[in-house]
């Protein structure tokens, strides 16, 4: 019989926008808490693809559990930091390990950061918003934290396939711009489906006295998208290229504001 | 007028730490280094666009912004003076009492 300490503990492979990564640890514990807290984005491994190695370290043992995210690049690799986790990540060879306790928390923030930064070459990006599919179409709902974007997900109709009510995940494919499903919740505490679908319209959120619907023009939109975009100013061609597909975004995709009263209704403009 | 600055004898260039795009007639510019965003107006892109290193800012200031905004030289120059440091400041502009070898490409314009 094989003791626990020495059997082998296969990759959870997640799978979130098309882009797999297998992560590696060899704490069933927190193997389980993968499986579980991802369950719907857990994909079959597949070999040659991204990679992640786990290390577990006492959470008693971090320096400063209060220090802020940083980040910094040290020949290819990116060093990514936090009090709860020191991380590695290298783009080139698509492999990186991390450090962090037995917490959801700490590897939630890392995956949300590589696949920032796997989309900043590809001309997608993760934005604050919450999105949703409703015939056929993805609406996204942009705001800062407080502007909305968990109620407008909770006024959503049946027949809406909710993606996410905080991190969208937004791909070009074909030159078409695509939502696709996240586990990363915000307040809802509920993983979005794992399906996508083209973009239609992105709103920018305002609560306001009642339903109305907006244009904004293409700068305005250009500046709401970028203050909503997750990225990181530690590097001068990431902003560089998230720059470019905020601006080839808001060439294909309407973008207009939406200030909501927080009732049902704001679904029949919505369309 | 600050001390020290001279538009008769500065030069002027797009730096190459900044993504810019051109949207209907007004330029959006991301400084790289620090992700300060900045859109201009009609006569700030016009003078975006013309620093190119190797024309005087004065003339920039005489041929482009007088030209064509009719505007008067004294207030042309305050302005641009304003305009030219605050961007320098970001590194989104660099300035120099000598013409600059290399100022980055103008953007392309979005649809």
């Amino acid at each position: 019989m094989t003791s626990p300490a020495t059997a082998r503990v296969d990759p959870v492979t997640i799978e979130i926008g098309g882009t797999a990564i297998n992560i590696r640890t060899a704490d069933f514990q927190f193997h389980r808490l993968l499986l579980e807290r991802y369950s719907g984005f857990v994909t079959r491994s597949r070999s040659q693809q991204l990679e992640l190695e786990i290390e577990l370290s006492d959470p008693a043992h971090t320096a400063d559990l209060d220090k802020d995210l940083q980040l910094a690049v040290q020949d290819k690799d990116w060093l990514i930091q936090r009090g709860d986790f020191r991380a590695c990540w290298n783009p080139a060879t698509g492999r990186g390990c991390v450090h962090q306790p037995s917490s959801p928390y700490a590897i939630d923030s890392i995956l949300r950061i590589i696949h920032t930064l796997i989309l900043a070459g590809r001309g997608g990006f993760l934005l604050h918003a919450a999105s949703a599919i409703r015939c056929g179409h993805a609406s996204l709902f942009a705001g800062i934290s407080g502007a909305g974007k968990t109620t407008i997900t909770r006024l959503a109709p049946p027949d809406t396939t909710l993606l996410t009510d905080e991190i969208s995940y937004v791909i070009r494919k074909d030159g078409e711009y695509f939502a696709c499903g996240t586990p990363f919740s915000g307040e809802l505490a509920r993983a979005g489906e794992n399906v996508s679908a083209p973009i239609k319209t992105l709103f920018l959120l305002h609560k306001g006295p009642r339903n109305r619907i907006e244009s904004v023009s293409q700068i305005e939109a250009v500046r709401s998208l970028l203050r909503n975009i997750l990225f990181f100013a530690a590097d001068a061609e990431l902003v560089s290229r998230v720059f470019e597909s905020a601006c080839e975004f808001v060439s294909q995709v309407r973008v207009s504001r939406l200030t909501f009263f927080p009732d049902e209704r704001v679904w029949n403009i919505i369309g | 007028m600050k001390e020290g600055f001279f538009i008769s004898e500065k030069y002027i260039a797009r730096s190459s730490a900044i993504a810019a795009r051109l949207v209907g007639g007004e330029m959006m510019i991301m400084s790289a280094a620090d992700s300060t965003f900045f859109t201009l107006n009609e006569v700030g892109t016009a003078i975006w666009q013309a620093a190119d290193g190797q024309t005087p800012l004065a003339e920039i200031v005489a041929a482009r912004i007088c030209a064509e905004f009719e505007v008067g030289l004294s207030e042309a120059q305050q302005d641009t003076e304003e305009f030219v440091t605050e961007l320098a400041e970001h590194g989104i502009l660099r300035v120099s009492d000598q013409p600059i070898a290399e100022a980055s490409p103008l953007p392309a314009q979005t649809a």
